[in-house]
């Protein structure tokens, strides 16, 4: 009984501490993310000042050493090489969620998710060594040079499509029973069933899924760098070779110096913008959504 | 009615007690930390200059620290000129320079520590054996764009570049007298390696690497060939004797004769214990 007003203190003492460290950590992780964007800021800061803001999109090309800084075209290479990545990988995924959640047998089911895990787990310098020593001759062996935009896409694809098929399965498997149970009941077609139960009730998890593998592809550097030939230029088809802005970054920031480093980390400013505005785009697009399906 | 009350003290203090106890090993380490900063200022070198150095120098100043303990090897970049002009100033102790020094800087104090030598390499399986300064000159500038036109094969030249601010790229244009804006190049790499890879996958690609790198890779079955330069073999012997025509010295100049701790450091930086570590920078070790 002595203990117990020093029980109820403690009780409540150990409450304020569990609530203050939780506000301390979600503001240190918070203010990370600020830290990164004041550190980019700060690092393109001098390019900004003596280039202007002007001169990475109206340059005449981008060759560092004779102080010209284009970006444009790398910021084309990263769209591009990102879209149809995408465009592949999301219709693969999805599809490849409803066939282990509605269509395998137990069996084919988890041999074929385990293998999706695994893909996965690869490092994605070891996408990008096999992208160089088999990919990329297999498409030069069809169109020259081979390392190309193509490559990246399909080197891209592998890597989000594991992302983008886990957590598509993961959504469908969270969708109540009874509203399967209803479904069947109403006499409903496995296939209609799908596109007019399933797919619409795990809209969020479908975005989410393909939000996941968009920032996965724009942030991609290593594999990215080693299979699409790196040479800057907007690519005008599948074959031709791009470089990314995370590419140009990887490739440039250990030998750059005054304003070339500088200028790097305008790319990288860049990219942090492309994925602010993503991410916008696809929260308003989700919350459209959500509010269409409540209505 | 007592043990579950002690149930609920217990975590919260456990919880404090740990918290005190991490707070303990991060003043730890600050304090082990500082000493040792403290300590290393006793004896300490500045080095500045060529990109192309700074990370082999880097790498023996690690082991150089090692070996004697209490120094401090401060390595920085900026550009051979950089260290030129730092030495010269009294800025730095060394300047790193990885040209051969123009007739005004011949007053500094220069020891070579290691050559750098870059060769043109090609697919085993192209029957190109020869090409002119000229021909390769005219292959990098887009004036020349099928192999039949130097005597091999009737295909298209994937011509393999080095991506903007590396030393190699640097040398190559140089030696050459070709600005990069006037290079088309099909793919361009970051290191060595990635250059040698991309060339052993398409028979044919023309590229330029490190030698060291290159005839290492060759002997072990990588599907490459080191191209003759004006009819001198790329190899680490001419590149050593200083009779490849597409090689520099790195050198390490100072203001007056290095004594005491520099004149250690330069002993210890031309002295065959820092082999391994030009090596592995694709170097080769000065004789």
């Amino acid at each position: 009984m002595i203990l117990s007003s020093n029980n109820i203190s403690s009780h409540i003492h150990s409450d304020r501490f569990l609530l203050w460290s939780l506000r301390f950590l979600t503001l240190a992780s918070g203010s990370l993310l600020v830290l990164v964007m004041i550190f980019l800021v700060h690092e393109a800061w001098p390019a900004f000042q003596q280039l202007g803001l002007a001169s990475f999109f109206t340059d005449a090309a981008w060759y560092p050493t004779e102080n010209l800084y284009l970006l444009t075209p790398m910021l084309w290479g990263t769209l591009w090489a990102t879209l149809g990545s995408i465009m592949l990988a999301a219709p693969f995924g999805i599809l490849s969620a409803l066939f282990i959640q509605y269509y395998a047998p137990p069996f084919l089911a988890i041999g074929y998710r385990r293998l999706i895990e695994l893909l996965a787990g690869i490092p994605s310098v070891v996408f990008g060594l096999w992208g160089l020593v088999v990919l990329v001759p297999l498409i030069a062996r069809w169109q020259l040079p081979g390392p190309s935009l193509l490559a990246g896409i399909l080197i891209l694809f592998l890597m989000i499509l594991p992302t983008i098929t886990l957590v598509v399965q993961a959504s469908l498997a969270q969708i109540p029973v009874s509203v399967i149970h209803n479904a069947t009941a109403l006499g409903l077609s496995r296939w209609s069933m799908i596109r007019r139960v399933i797919l619409p009730t795990a809209k969020a998890g479908l975005f989410t899924g393909i939000f996941l593998g968009v920032a996965r592809a724009l942030g991609e550097t290593m594999a990215i760098l080693m299979v699409c030939g790196n040479v800057v230029q907007t690519p005008s088809h599948l074959f031709d070779p791009i470089r990314t802005l995370t590419a140009n970054i990887a490739l440039e920031m250990a030998y750059a110096l005054g304003n070339h480093r500088s200028a790097l980390f305008v790319g990288g400013l860049l990219l942090m913008g492309m994925v602010v505005v993503f991410v916008m785009m696809a929260e308003g697009f989700r919350h459209r959504e959500t509010y269409a399906a409540t209505k | 009615m007592k043990t579950a009350i002690l149930e609920k003290f217990i975590p919260s203090l456990l919880t404090r007690l740990k918290l005190v106890a991490w707070l303990g090993v991060f003043f730890f380490f600050v304090i082990v930390f500082s000493q040792t900063l403290a300590e290393a200022s006793q004896g300490k070198l500045v080095i500045t200059g060529s990109s192309t150095m700074a990370p082999l120098v880097s790498e023996i100043g690690k082991r150089f620290e090692r070996l004697h303990p209490g120094t401090r090897i401060d390595v920085q970049t900026g550009g051979s000129s950089r260290g030129i002009a730092d030495t010269v100033n009294g800025l730095a102790d060394f300047g790193m320079v990885s040209r051969a020094l123009k007739p005004q800087e011949h007053a500094l104090h220069g020891a070579t520590i290691a050559q750098d030598g870059i060769t043109i390499i090609l697919h085993q399986d192209n029957p190109v054996h020869d090409l002119s300064n000229e021909q390769i000159k005219a292959i990098y500038t887009g004036a020349i764009t099928n192999w039949k036109s130097v005597g091999g094969p009737d295909a298209p030249i994937t011509v393999v570049n080095k991506a903007e601010g590396r030393s190699t790229l640097e040398l190559f244009l140089q030696y050459f007298q070709l600005s990069n804006r006037a290079i088309r190049a099909h793919v361009i790499i970051g290191d060595n390696e990635q250059g040698i890879k991309t060339v052993a996958a398409n028979t044919h690609a023309i590229g330029y690497v490190s030698v060291g790198t290159a005839q290492y890779d060759a002997t072990h079955e990588v599907p490459i060939r080191l191209l003759s330069l004006q009819h001198i073999p790329a190899t680490l012997e001419t590149v050593q004797n200083g009779t490849f025509p597409l090689s520099r010295p790195l050198t390490l100049v100072s203001k007056t004769p290095p004594t005491g701790l520099a004149q250690t450091f330069i002993e210890f930086s031309r002295s065959s214990a820092v082999h391994d570590l030009i090596l592995k920078q694709y170097f080769v070790p000065h004789p």
